[in-house]
């Protein structure tokens, strides 16, 4: 009896949530499906079952070969990423750890630093790529990510590791540990969750970044969010071709996101679970 | 130092382009529209016979293309070889000595074959600073099956009455069909080019002789209240966000009754793969109000220049005489017919019995390009120079502004008048923050 | 003799961070500063000169100045609102026992991913445009005229094309904060005989309040700097009813190309974001300790 009412329940609760959730996916799967119509039917009314054409695909691949602005993306979202990684983890590991009384401080002054709007200091950033030679190279994106994103990164492990209790780090004292041991059999383990979510918000971040990868790029490092801005304004006819590039543009990360959804949700807390 | 990073960083790049030995790679900066892509396509006679030089490609949404090329060419980047810009930058840009002159085109480029009126607009004292690739004035064009049916006539030069008859007649809302599709999305080259000419049809002008902006003048009234109206009653629903391309696709699928726009669109509304009504397009002059002299004088060329940063000077030249050639626009013929060739820079295309039977629009397009006058837009005493648009550094933003404003108007958040208010207030502050009157 | 050791340690493990973000900040704030004292139009880079305050005065006596801060205040406060309420209705639906649990939360989260120009443009084309779009295909199905709705609701439409985008954020930290509540605490309501809604009220709510507030603290940043989506869809308008105030100094610096504006508009901007900033710790900051 109780378990008929549950599966009952269970079902409404199952519809319920399908309804929601196809309403939140619905205009992506709807581009996707605009992406095998053929331009006359993406604007002959509502319609759900395209004709799998694979035509506008191949328009937009031989106006803009994909591959080019897609490896960028890759580089520029993971190396900044390694990037952001490699400051972060010993800076919000010793704000853990060892916090002093400006520590609350210093993470409120970093995040703070993301207030500034981007386009209030193009010029400058311009001129020094410019000087440096970064103009247009993987390199320069790669900084750039990397200073932008960091705030966020800083908090988030920091956030993380604080929930490490600290007496298994005690205890690990007590035994004679060393720092180096400490940190490797100890505490590595527990703070991996963390790290890779961190890893995996900040890759996301650093891909749909788009207006520092468009403004100090030109050819050799432009990324996806240059390839899409070649396909942004209409063309006459160009629903189906906005959405296969729109497709080509996102479905990378979608899919990468698709996969490591449940590492991103372990740690994605920001300490907010307790 | 500064190289040896950039090396670093790009030799990914280079090892997977294979470049040849001592090849010279020229970055060309263009606007994704169909012709520009279909110039990309076509490249391949040059580099067959300049193996030495390779092509890189950017291809950019035109404000996007705008800003990027335009912070790069005043910081003096030198990131492009070859710009696509407009009428409206040319001699702006000629004046801060940004672009390259253009004086020694080889003998066959046969540079007095470009029509008049255009290479003035890409002159700056005699001397050429960009080369037209296509170019544009503006025109009506009209539904002829809707035009007979409605039992309505539009003579070759209509007055602005004539379009609202016929407008009025053509409209069928049931059916979807509007009698009239005019640009309304904010932007000094959307909806601000459109108005401006359709103001200059009606004797206005943007500034007097002190610079003072005249949207408070009778004229300006006109013109606005005149669109206002045409749009509210017989134009399709969200004309606020229609832009050129908006409206393309809008006439191409039978909505329209009548599109005013710039006449490189003939070519796409006659083109039986794209458009529905291919078959059915008529032309006219663009409309002038009853007793001004004056057709708008819309005059644009999307054109390629070399900045003078460009350290590939020779080759960037060579391209840019090549893509604007008598032979390119064979090319073109031969490959997707006479219809599709680039329009508005050469007579000898007009003279072409080719071109004029592919192309019914030829002589009207010619005709409005001919007849626009860049030099003096208004009938009445003008300061500034340029057609849709003044050629003054700061029109980009103020034009933008004041579009938006009459945007808002054709959305019906404002009236015509508060528009017309706020734009002169606007206006007026931004003239006044950058010096004027000079 | 260990801490004193561990501290030494953890400052020169701080530093390399602290180092970097503060170039990051101070170069380009110097120079930004620096620029919104000069008179300097990147297209006519001749005529440089001195302006004092002239800049900030400009700037904040623009007749869309003050819209657009109202218009910010609205966009953060709109999609704050939506996001949270939304990602609390979500994460307690998708936390039931239910068929297709992961699929589901997959669909949910998905948005996210989505750059904010892609994500503007499928909204513009593909679902809000008057003619083409799925909202206009359903009003014509029920025989009503078709909405235009960026032209009629401007800020409305962009604030459903953020919130959108970060609603699946708001409900991930939500989710995972609603995972650890204490199972046998709710049962023990439940048995008492709490109903419903004073559970979620007296307990579920406060257990998520930390989440709460860091949902809001992280999304009010990138709230405040949201610019693309405006680009694509309205350019601010129609009039200046969607302008915020990011890409008020946008227009300044990309469309009138008024670097030393710009950079008054900018430094502006810092300010009252700070203020926001102070404000929202004074508001929510003793939920994060």
């Amino acid at each position: 009896m109780a378990r008929a009412v549950s599966t009952q329940t269970k079902i409404g609760w199952t519809i319920a949530a399908w309804i929601v959730a196809l309403l939140i996916f619905f205009p992506i799967l709807y581009t996707v499906i605009t992406s095998f119509k053929t331009e006359n039917e993406a604007i002959s009314g509502f319609n759900m079952i395209p004709s799998f054409t694979l035509d506008s695909y191949r328009e937009v691949q031989s106006q803009y070969n994909y591959f080019r602005p897609f490896m960028n993306s890759v580089v520029i979202a993971v190396g900044s990423t390694v990037l952001a990684l490699l400051v972060a983890v010993p800076a919000a590991w010793a704000m853990a750890f060892s916090p002093t009384k400006h520590t609350k401080d210093i993470l409120m002054w970093m995040l703070s630093t993301k207030m500034m709007p981007a386009v209030a200091v193009l010029v400058p950033i311009y001129l020094i790529f410019l000087r440096t030679g970064l103009m247009d190279t993987r390199i320069g994106l790669v900084i750039v990510l990397m200073l932008m994103n960091l705030p966020i990164v800083v908090w988030m492990l920091y956030t993380y590791f604080r929930e490490i209790p600290g007496e298994i780090l005690e205890a690990a004292r007590m035994d004679g540990a060393t720092l180096q041991q400490e940190i490797v059999h100890v505490l590595t383990p527990m703070a991996v969750p963390g790290i890779a979510s961190t890893l995996l918000l900040n890759v996301i971040l650093a891909w749909n970044e788009s207006f520092w990868t468009i403004q100090l790029t030109t050819t050799n490092a432009a990324p996806l969010s240059a390839f899409i801005a070649s396909f942004s304004s209409p063309q006459g006819l160009f629903w189906a071709k906005l959405s296969a590039a729109s497709v080509m543009a996102i479905a990378p990360i979608l899919i990468m996101g698709w996969f490591s959804q449940k590492q991103l949700v372990r740690g994605l807390t920001f300490g907010a679970v307790k | 130092m500064a190289h040896s990073i950039r090396a670093l960083a790009g030799a990914c790049a280079v090892v997977a382009l294979a470049a040849p030995a001592m090849a010279e790679t020229l970055t060309i900066a263009t606007v994704n529209n169909g012709d520009m892509i279909r110039m990309q396509k076509m490249t391949k006679p040059f580099t067959d016979a300049n193996p030495d030089i390779q092509l890189e490609w950017v291809q950019l949404e035109e404000n996007i293309l705008r800003e990027r090329v335009t912070t790069d060419i005043a910081t003096n980047g030198g990131q492009y070889d070859v710009l696509t810009i407009g009428t409206y930058e040319v001699p702006l840009w000629a004046k801060q000595e940004w672009l390259t002159p253009l004086s020694d085109l080889p003998a066959d480029y046969e540079v007095d074959d470009l029509i008049p009126a255009v290479r003035d607009a890409l002159s700056v004292d005699g001397t050429l600073y960009a080369v037209p690739f296509y170019a544009e004035s503006a025109m009506v064009m009209y539904r002829k099956d809707l035009a007979e049916a409605a039992g309505v006539t539009i003579p070759e030069s209509p007055t602005w009455a004539d379009i609202k008859t016929a407008a009025e007649k053509m409209t069928n809302k049931d059916g979807e069909v509007y009698g009239i599709c005019l640009r309304g999305k904010p932007g000094w080259g959307e909806n601000m080019a459109f108005l401006t000419a359709m103001a200059n049809s009606y004797g206005a002008r943007w500034f007097d002789m002190e610079w003072k902006p005249q949207f408070d003048s009778a004229e300006w009234k006109a013109a606005l209240t005149d669109y206002l109206d045409l749009m509210t009653n017989y134009g399709p629903p969200g004309a606020s966000s229609n832009g050129f391309n908006e409206n393309l696709s809008l006439f191409q699928q039978g909505k329209c009754g009548i599109w005013i726009d710039a006449t490189v669109a003939a070519s796409f509304v006659t083109d039986p793969d794209n458009s529905t009504v291919a078959d059915q397009v008529a032309f006219a002059q663009f409309p002038n109000k009853e007793g001004v002299d004056n057709h708008g004088n819309w005059l644009w060329a999307w054109s390629l220049a070399v900045p003078a940063t460009s350290d590939a000077q020779d080759a960037a030249k060579k391209f840019v005489a090549w893509a604007t050639s008598k032979a390119y626009t064979d090319e073109v013929a031969a490959a997707d017919g006479w219809r599709a060739a680039p329009p508005g820079t050469r007579t000898s295309l007009y003279e072409n019995a080719e071109y004029q039977s592919a192309a019914p629009f030829a002589a009207m397009t010619l005709t409005a390009i001919n007849s626009a006058n860049t030099q003096k837009s208004s009938v009445q005493d003008i300061p500034y120079t340029g057609g849709q648009f003044v050629a003054i550094p700061e029109f980009q933003g103020i034009g933008t502004a004041v579009g938006q404003q009459f945007a808002a108007a054709l959305a019906g958040q404002m009236s015509g008048d508060d528009a017309l208010a706020a734009a002169q207030s606007n206006t007026e502050r931004e003239m006044a923050r950058a010096g004027y009157p000079k | 003799m260990a801490t004193r050791q561990t501290q030494s340690l953890a400052r020169l493990m701080r530093a390399p961070a602290i180092i970097l973000l503060l170039i990051w900040m101070i170069v380009p704030l110097g120079m930004t500063l620096y620029y919104s004292f000069l008179n300097y139009n990147l297209l006519n880079p001749a005529s440089t000169s001195w302006a004092g305050f002239f800049n900030y005065k400009y700037f904040y006596t623009d007749p869309a100045f003050w819209e657009s801060i109202w218009n910010t205040l609205v966009l953060v406060l709109g999609v704050l609102l939506i996001t949270v309420i939304g990602g609390i209705l979500i994460a307690m639906l998708i936390d039931k026992p239910i068929f297709g649990q992961g699929i589901v939360r997959i669909l949910v989260i998905s948005p996210f991913f989505v750059m904010p120009p892609v994500a503007a443009l499928i909204w513009k084309n593909m679902i809000m445009h008057p003619s083409y779009g799925v909202f206009a295909d359903i009003a014509k199905f029920f025989g009503m005229s078709p909405v235009d709705w960026f032209a009629q609701y401007p800020l409305f439409s962009i604030i459903v094309i953020v919130a959108w985008q970060w609603l699946p954020f708001a409900t991930l930290i939500l989710l995972t904060s609603l995972q650890s509540l204490d199972g046998e605490q709710m049962e023990a309501a439940e048995m008492d005989g709490a109903p419903a809604l004073s559970r979620f009220f007296y307990l579920t709510l406060p257990h998520m309040s930390r989440a709460i507030t860091v949902v809001i603290l992280i999304q009010t940043i990138f709230l405040l700097g949201v610019y693309a989506e405006i680009l694509v869809t309205t350019n601010g308008g129609p009039g200046n009813a969607s302008t915020n105030l990011t890409y008020l100094i946008y227009r300044a610096a990309r469309l009138n190309f008024d670097i030393g504006g710009a950079a008054a508009g900018g430094i502006i901007a810092v300010v009252l974001a700070n203020i926001v900033a102070i404000f929202l710790m004074r508001a929510v900051g003793k939920n994060l300790d």
